[in-house]
């Protein structure tokens, strides 16, 4: 047995170090469907508790849409469980190519092709597209599954300041000489909430002969006016050259990803991209419940409308209750308590309160930028957000933080 | 050989280039990618820039996290490459 004393020594010592820290991560066992209001057991073994979850990606509020479920239903029956191989042995469907299709549509793209994940996709693209003779330059705050990717190209690497267009521009003067140059940047940042400069990215990328890949996981499906995503809303649909996105959060929440974009580029990624060659098909039952979802989108734009409603009313509450929020205008209100225990500690009262809403803290986010992360749901009716919203203002009176500046908080609790 | 005013080009390079507004001020001896600065990944920059500057070739290899770790630790590399100019 390879396994001694010593060695387990080592990794309990570790985990130990993580619990001492108190960045020690527990799961929440969810017991009914995912929705707005769902039933928690928490601490483990405790009695079922019915809250309101502020804290999924579920921003149209389909992941439990009956057409939805209906359709994955079907997409059992018709096509089966699994596929037991990869895409190009024997693991392409023919709806498989038909989401395929129906996204190139929506995203305004060229191609598209599917991978297992959004982080799949960002950790094969970039090595199947660049070489070491070429430059990838991204935002500081891109998602971490881009910052895997970019570890994975054997091309060099450089960052600009969070969207900081200025230095953007003197990095893709820096690197003028390289072959190929890729700037990279998330179209809405999952952790702040704000929405990437695209229109004038695209420009300065047209200026240097560089191409822009946007990860926008965090606004298919709602970001614009139809939903297109974060280019539609900045007025440069069929402009960016690459987009990555995940069907695991607006998009009916399952799993699954995909690569979209340049013909050539996506053409690429299936002939070499890590991920795509060497992991399983998507399901069947997802693709199916991802059809339905697109044709869902395409016929109404009706739940991204809601879903803009609810997040203004949601923001301008919390702003009212004297909340000190990241500045943005996305389903994504990130409350600030800059204290990591604050964060957890509020965390934990909200839950006693009903309200399921998680703490972020470093190395999730910065030092001294911890946070509540709430996201808004087109899931979500008023009396939700009103039973939150005074849930979170009981809560803010007895920690004393409502009305204080970021200053006061950090005074009162330390960084 | 000391190149006059290498250390405060670096310093002046990083502080722009990584540090936030409100950060404290940099020494030549504050560590860099060990004290949580600059990651390694953003150092690329850093090199490109002094290879410019001084007209040199900083191989990979010779560019390690251990030697860009202070204004002082880069200004000693920079200034071994120009001196095999």
């Amino acid at each position: 047995m390879a396994y001694s004393d010593k060695i387990r020594g080592t990794y309990q010592a570790q985990l130990k170090g993580i619990e001492d820290a108190g960045l020690f991560k527990q799961e929440r066992f969810i017991h009914s469907p995912q929705a707005a209001d769902i039933e928690v057991e928490f601490p483990t073994g405790s009695p079922l508790k019915k809250v309101i979850n502020m804290c999924a990606n579920n921003y149209l509020g389909l992941s439990s849409h009956p057409d939805v479920v209906k359709a994955a239903h079907e997409g059992l029956e018709s096509r089966g469980y699994g596929m037991s191989s990869v895409r190009f042995i024997c693991g392409t469907q023919d709806i498989h190519r038909e989401l395929e299709h129906r996204l190139t549509q929506f995203l305004g793209t060229e191609d598209t092709l599917l991978f297992p994940s959004c982080m799949d996709a960002n950790a094969g693209v970039f090595e199947a597209i660049l070489t070491k003779d070429d430059v990838m330059i991204s935002d500081r705050l891109v998602h971490a599954s881009l910052v895997d990717g970019i570890r994975l190209c054997s091309a060099m690497h450089d960052t600009f300041k969070h969207s900081d267009m200025g230095h953007l521009e003197e990095k893709l003067q820096l690197h003028a000489d390289k072959r190929m140059k890729v700037v990279i940047t998330d179209g809405v940042f999952s952790m702040d909430g704000d929405t990437a400069k695209l229109d004038e990215m695209v420009a300065l990328c047209d200026k240097s002969d560089a191409m822009l890949l946007v990860d926008d996981s965090h606004a298919s499906g709602f970001i614009g006016k139809t939903g297109r995503g974060t280019h539609e809303r900045c007025g440069v649909v069929g402009k960016i050259d690459v987009i990555t996105t995940t069907f695991g959060k607006a998009l009916g929440g399952a799993s699954g990803g995909c690569v979209s974009g340049r013909r050539e580029l996506v053409e690429l990624c299936r002939q070499r991209a890590r991920p795509y060659l060497f992991s399983n098909t998507i399901a069947p039952v997802v693709v199916a419940g991802v059809l339905k979802v697109m044709e869902i989108l395409s016929k109404s734009t009706e739940r991204r409308d809601k879903l803009e409603r609810n997040a203004a009313y949601w923001r301008k509450g919390l702003t009212e209750a004297g909340f000190v929020l990241k500045e943005g205008d996305t389903p994504i209100v990130p409350v600030m308590f800059f204290n990591a225990k604050l964060a957890q500690d509020f965390s934990r009262a909200l839950y006693d309160e009903g309200i399921y809403a998680i703490g972020f803290f470093f190395p999730v986010v910065a030092q001294g930028q911890a946070r509540i992360r709430t996201q808004i749901s087109a899931g979500h009716e008023t009396h939700h957000l009103d039973k939150a919203l005074a849930a979170f203002v009981k809560v803010g009176k007895k920690f004393d933080i409502l009305g204080k500046t970021k200053q006061e908080i950090i005074a009162k609790y330390g960084m | 050989m000391a190149i006059e005013g290498l250390k405060d080009v670096v310093l002046n390079y990083v502080t722009k280039e990584y540090l936030e507004d409100d950060s404290e001020p940099l020494a030549y001896d504050t560590p860099l990618i060990s004290g949580g600065i600059v990651d390694s990944f953003s150092m690329v920059s850093l090199k490109r820039f002094l290879e410019n500057k001084y007209a040199i070739q900083i191989p990979d290899d010779k560019a390690t996290p251990e030697a860009f770790d202070s204004v002082n630790k880069i200004a000693t590399l920079v200034e071994e490459f120009v001196a095999k100019k």
